[in-house]
């Protein structure tokens, strides 16, 4: 091997660290950083990247008592029905967990919150929100559920529980549960050819007569295209 | 850590700064002309047909934080452009009063990776616009300059479109064009009663094959996260890795150049780098050197490579090189189709873009503000991902029941789920892409006080909109309004005012930052001549959108390829004829 491919497959990383690196004091050489921890994000990722994925996983932010109060509370805005399970179910208080870290300005609005909900309740009913009973849960939630409703001094509360909401609906939605759900249909290889007619008549639209004969025809995708010299596609 | 200034000796033809779009043709165009390459790419290997590289086909569920953006990846979790707008130990600074916003990818093949593909050629007006508005200058070349690397560009990387004849607009060679969108449809109904034009759009995927090489379209709306059959256009796969397959091409990885090397003559003679992997300084020599580390990453190289013919930097005698550097305006509006909602499922990805779009229709001398913009619409029922189910506080109302009563917004329990499942691809929007006007006073220039962690004096911006783009925002917010409610759409959010400049976009943020590079026959208001060659160091090129001389209301990509194609093919010319 040349000093040329020495050097640059140095630089590519595609080289075992052993020959380049035999001269070099211990602490030039590599840490090793394979994930440890299953559920970071695959596919292309830096160093930068896993580690701080393999940190936040590591770490705990919710404590018991938080996370019991939020398998309560996810499942009351996202419940099992007829047709799927419930939020809990789907995984959302881990998620839930996980965005606590990664986005680190929620974390003060979710634990004041959560907080807010026992002193409310013991201010109400003397006991803390897990000790109420269903009925005197939905009758806490019902004060601060409803943004357009609720009493201005409870809009500190409401904007807590939008931030539940709006996390407990993403977590269900972005769920192999949550996708079923939703009826989603794509993210699989596929030969677009349109929106379903039906679907056109029922919205009355219509493709445009002008462009019917350029539009892709999935019978000719597998054959390479050829032009004249006045950019007509002619094969 | 050591730091030790190497001379490696290793020598190559050319060396090529940067394997986006410009450094990626530039590297095809040089290496089979049978010369020797170097590329220095400051990110690491990147190929989305590894498997662990893949991203694509990937459901939200496997992203902890469900596909939302990170500091690396701030388009989202699963997005394939690695970097940001703030890169850990690469910082940028901005003079007080001003704004830019800087977004680079560290990575084989750039920011090509993750881009939009819109691939729209710049027209004959494009290249002339002071003749037409007595505003900023003239390129030095003109369409028909271009045209016949356009037409290349067109046949050797594919882009679909439709033969429409409007004189700015120029056709090329094209693909066949997905067909559109319900949502899209919905705004081509709108349109023609705004009277406005929306056409098929233009984008650089493979609806058909173009050679037996790359694989074709199998639409999964997924081309920000790089393509594993190849299917659309990014640097990486289409052009450097064909190129070292090929040619005499060698790939430098995480290598961060700090500056061009020149002799006493003021001639290049190659470049110095940084190694990111043992933070050692190397050198590499050549007889041509090639900028392509983007418009204002070259500018940044050739200000730090200052010497005693070059004191203000390399390429620098106009004092031009940084200056004029201006990006895309932007804006957008969103709306919420009530035909939309209750809608039937089916797998609606199409392309990863916009299957339809409006070019400039408007004539400007009849209207406040001197340039265009196109509009690029987005909507359907798309992968979800972090977001989906969010703002139901505020969206919720637009919900009937049965009896035609609005949900009250807020809630929870199964009637909210049911609501959010009733919603799902019924949001639509579009977004404003325009020209501003090239200033003098907006530029970017070496902050002397900071550096960054390679120890590379960093950049510094100074950029502020001018009435110019204020106006086309304003009218931007009103085209967008009339369409949607044409459409048949409600509108969401206020219309932004004067007070946000009409919700125009921060500079850079659009991510087409160009002109900082310029190409003119001038010597003392230019930094390149007409074939992107310094004026004053006859061996240094550049290859990216620094020699814009304007950046039309088109993106840029295409035009950058057919530039760097041209200028590679002056370059072999120069070198047949030893005049470089």
């Amino acid at each position: 091997m040349n000093r040329r491919e020495n050097l640059k497959l140095l630089f590519t990383g595609s080289l075992a660290t052993g020959l380049l690196l035999t001269n070099c004091s211990p602490e030039d050489k590599q840490a090793d950083l394979s994930p440890k921890i299953a559920g970071g994000t695959p596919g292309g990722r830096i160093e930068e990247e896993i580690q701080r994925d393999q940190r936040l996983l590591s770490e705990t932010f919710l404590t018991e008592e938080e996370r019991e109060k939020l398998n309560v509370l996810v499942d009351i805005i996202m419940p099992a029905d007829e047709e799927s399970g419930s939020a809990s179910e789907a995984g959302v208080v881990d998620f839930i967990e996980f965005m606590m870290k990664d986005a680190p300005s929620y974390q003060t609005p979710m634990r004041g919150g959560l907080m807010w909900l026992d002193s409310y309740s013991n201010d109400q009913y003397g006991k803390l929100f897990l000790d109420l009973s269903e009925n005197e849960r939905m009758e806490v939630i019902d004060k601060i559920a409803w943004p357009e409703k609720a009493a201005p001094e409870m809009r500190g509360a409401v904007s807590f529980f939008n931030i539940l909401r709006n996390l407990t609906a993403t977590g269900y939605f972005t769920s192999e549960m949550g996708y079923k759900y939703l009826g989603y249909k794509g993210n699989t290889p596929n030969a677009w050819d349109g929106v379903p007619k039906e679907v056109m008549e029922k919205h009355g639209v219509e493709l445009p007569e002008k462009y019917l004969s350029y539009y892709l025809k999935p019978e000719e995708r597998g054959t390479v295209a050829v032009w004249d010299d006045e950019g007509n596609l002619i094969g | 850590m050591s730091f030790e200034i190497k001379s490696s000796g290793e020598s190559y033809d050319v060396i090529i700064v940067g394997s986006g779009a410009g450094g990626g043709m530039a590297s095809k165009i040089l290496s089979e002309a049978g010369l020797s390459v170097a590329v220095l790419e400051a990110g690491k290997d990147f190929d989305p047909a590894k498997d662990e590289d893949r991203t694509q086909l990937r459901p939200a569920w496997e992203s902890p934080r469900r596909g939302a953006g990170t500091r690396v990846r701030p388009f989202g979790d699963f997005d394939q452009a690695i970097g940001g707008w703030d890169i850990e130990g690469e910082p940028y600074t901005r003079a007080k009063g001003t704004s830019f916003d800087w977004f680079r990818s560290r990575m084989v093949g750039g920011r090509t990776n993750h881009w939009g593909r819109i691939s729209l050629r710049f027209g004959p007006n494009d290249f002339k616009r002071k003749s037409i508005d007595g505003m900023g200058d003239n390129w030095p070349i003109g369409y028909d300059d271009l045209k016949p690397y356009y037409d290349r560009v067109d046949k050797l990387i594919g882009v679909f479109g439709t033969k429409e004849g409007i004189y700015n607009e120029p056709d090329g060679f094209f693909l066949p064009p997905p067909k559109p969108r319900l949502h899209e449809m919905y705004i081509m109904k709108g349109a023609k009663k705004a009277n406005m034009p929306v056409i098929p759009g233009r984008l650089s995927m493979l609806t058909r094959p173009i050679n037996n090489e790359r694989g074709v379209c199998f639409f999964c709306n997924q081309c920000n996260r790089a393509c594993q059959a190849y299917a659309d256009f990014s640097s990486g796969t289409c052009l450097v890795k064909p190129a070292m397959a090929k040619g005499k091409v060698e790939l430098y990885t995480q290598a961060m150049v700090r500056s061009v090397t020149t002799d006493e003559s003021g001639n290049a003679t190659g470049v110095s780098f940084i190694s990111k992997v043992d933070m050692k300084e190397y050198k590499l020599r050549s007889r041509v050197v090639v900028l392509g580390a983007s418009a204002c990453e070259s500018a940044r190289i050739m200000l730090n490579s200052k010497s005693k013919t070059h004191p203000n930097g390399v390429g620098n005698s106009s004092g031009m090189v940084g200056r004029y550097l201006h990006d895309s305006t932007g804006a957008d509006r969103m709306g919420i189709m009530p035909e939309l909602i209750d809608r039937e499922r089916y797998n609606e990805d199409g392309v990863g873009g916009m299957h339809v779009y409006t070019p400039w229709w408007l004539d400007n001398k009849k209207l406040d503000f001197a340039r265009g913009y196109h509009i690029e619409y987005w909507g359907g029922m798309t992968m979800p991902s972090y977001g989906i189910g969010f703002s139901m506080d505020t969206m919720r109302k637009y919900l009937k029941d049965e009896f035609g009563n609005p949900s009250p917004n807020g809630g929870y329990g199964e009637g909210l789920k049911k609501d959010i499942r009733r919603i799902y691809g019924s949001t639509l929007g579009m977004s404003g892409r325009g020209e501003s006007i090239p200033q003098f006073t907006n530029y970017c220039e070496i902050d002397n006080n900071v550096v960054d962690k390679y120890g590379i004096p960093v950049l510094k911006f100074h950029y502020q909109w001018t009435d110019q783009e204020v106006k086309q925002a304003k009218h931007m917010q009103d085209t967008f309004e009339e369409i949607l409610t044409e459409s048949g759409a409600v509108l969401l959010g206020e219309k932004p005012g004067p007070e946000t400049m009409y919700g125009l976009a921060t500079p850079g943020r659009i991510i087409h930052e160009v002109g900082t590079t310029r190409m003119g026959d001038n010597p003392s208001t230019s930094v390149l001549n007409s074939n992107c060659q310094a004026h004053d160091c006859k061996n240094l090129f550049v290859v990216d959108a620094g020699p814009f001389v304007s950046q039309a209301d088109k993106n840029p990509t295409w035009t950058i390829l057919a530039l760097a194609w041209r200028t590679s093919d002056y370059i072999v010319n120069e070198l047949k004829k030893k005049n470089i």
